[in-house]
């Protein structure tokens, strides 16, 4: 049976959330899956795993207090899949230059129409409000040659964005 | 010939400290021969050490000969009482482990190595490695010190910001 929720919270940045929404769950005996907490643009974000819970609406109910407390977004949503489905990426993709609009649209378009599936994206903005810096690197699965993908990617180096694409071979020991 | 049993993380026993190897004979040739058997057995693996199955000695196999793009390697290579002498630059590159089932994360490896070792034989050997093969003897001297590659692994987004010198706070004493 597959128990599994997705709960997401988003909010402002302050120290203390993840150990009062952890505590919270665990004290109403709810247990955690895989879990990705990130800062975006100075919010607090994460999404965790939880099981053990009875519906969506008792995670609410235990997190009830935190929420308030810390002034959270919270939703709540029945999840399909589990535990143990880890998929190691072959590919990763990453890029850099002047930040300007559609830079994710045109690449991650590219990749996908070259039959790349992503498996994980992490795009951020460096530098100054007056230089800004596109920073992003993309960790996927893909059948097709990497100079096939060089090649689905190469009018955007010619447009100043510096693309490159590497093997990822994971090292089993 | 036996595929051996391969101890899982948390299991204390990989956590400790191997010892070196003095003797070698006949006992310690077939030693390898399993440890190379179950090396094959399971899902790719391109090296294995001794307290992974449970023999705490300083034995290690590697062989980086047979990876999907090819890499610059030295073979098949089983590395008795392994030690790096030299280190250079450093990479960050994603690793699994036989001792720890799915799970893969990103570590910072050394570039290059020097490598000191002895053969089956006990004559001793020296090797200049690099990338891929360099990171598989040192993910395998790591387990002779009762370290695992879960010790090392960085956030992923940790490579954003290439700080030179965040490689020498992880860098192992020796």
């Amino acid at each position: 049976m597959n128990d599994w929720y997705m709960l997401t919270l988003v909010g402002e940045d302050r120290p203390g959330i993840v150990a009062a929404v952890t505590q919270a769950l665990y004290e109403q005996g709810m247990t955690l899956g895989e879990a990705s907490m990130l800062r975006l643009g100075g919010n607090f974000t994460v999404m965790i795993m939880v099981g053990g819970a009875e519906d969506a609406g008792q995670i609410r109910q235990a997190l009830a207090g935190v929420v308030e407390r810390f002034g959270l977004r919270m939703h709540v949503d029945p999840m399909a899949g589990g535990l143990h489905q880890h998929l190691a990426p072959n590919v990763l993709v990453r890029v850099v230059g002047a930040d300007r609009a559609g830079i994710v649209a045109q690449v991650t378009g590219r990749l996908a129409a070259a039959g790349m599936n992503i498996l994980d994206l992490d795009s951020d903005v460096a530098g100054t409000a007056e230089q800004p810096i596109y920073v992003m690197q993309i960790a996927g699965i893909s059948e097709t040659p990497l100079e096939q993908l060089e090649e689905a990617l190469q009018d955007l180096t010619q447009s100043g964005v510096d693309v490159t694409i590497e093997p990822v071979e994971t090292l089993v020991g | 010939m036996a595929v051996l049993e391969i101890l899982k993380a948390p299991d204390p026993r990989l956590r400790q400290p191997a010892s070196e190897v003095t003797t070698f004979d006949d006992e310690l040739r077939a030693f390898v021969d399993d440890l190379e058997e179950t090396r094959l057995h399971g899902p790719g693996a391109v090296g294995i050490a001794a307290p992974q199955v449970d023999r705490l000695q300083r034995v290690v196999i590697v062989d980086c000969s047979h990876t999907r793009k090819p890499v610059p390697n030295h073979g098949h290579l089983v590395l008795i009482n392994p030690e790096i002498t030299e280190w250079e630059g450093h990479e960050i590159g994603r690793e699994g482990c036989l001792s720890v089932p799915d799970y893969t994360g990103n570590v910072f490896r050394a570039s290059r190595i020097r490598l000191t070792a002895q053969d089956l034989e006990g004559r001793h050997q020296e090797f200049d490695m690099e990338g891929y093969e360099a990171r598989a003897v040192q993910h395998e001297i790591d387990h002779l010190d009762g370290l695992l590659f879960l010790d090392r692994v960085v956030s992923r987004r940790t490579d954003l910001f290439q700080r030179k010198t965040y490689r020498k706070a992880g860098e192992p004493a020796g």
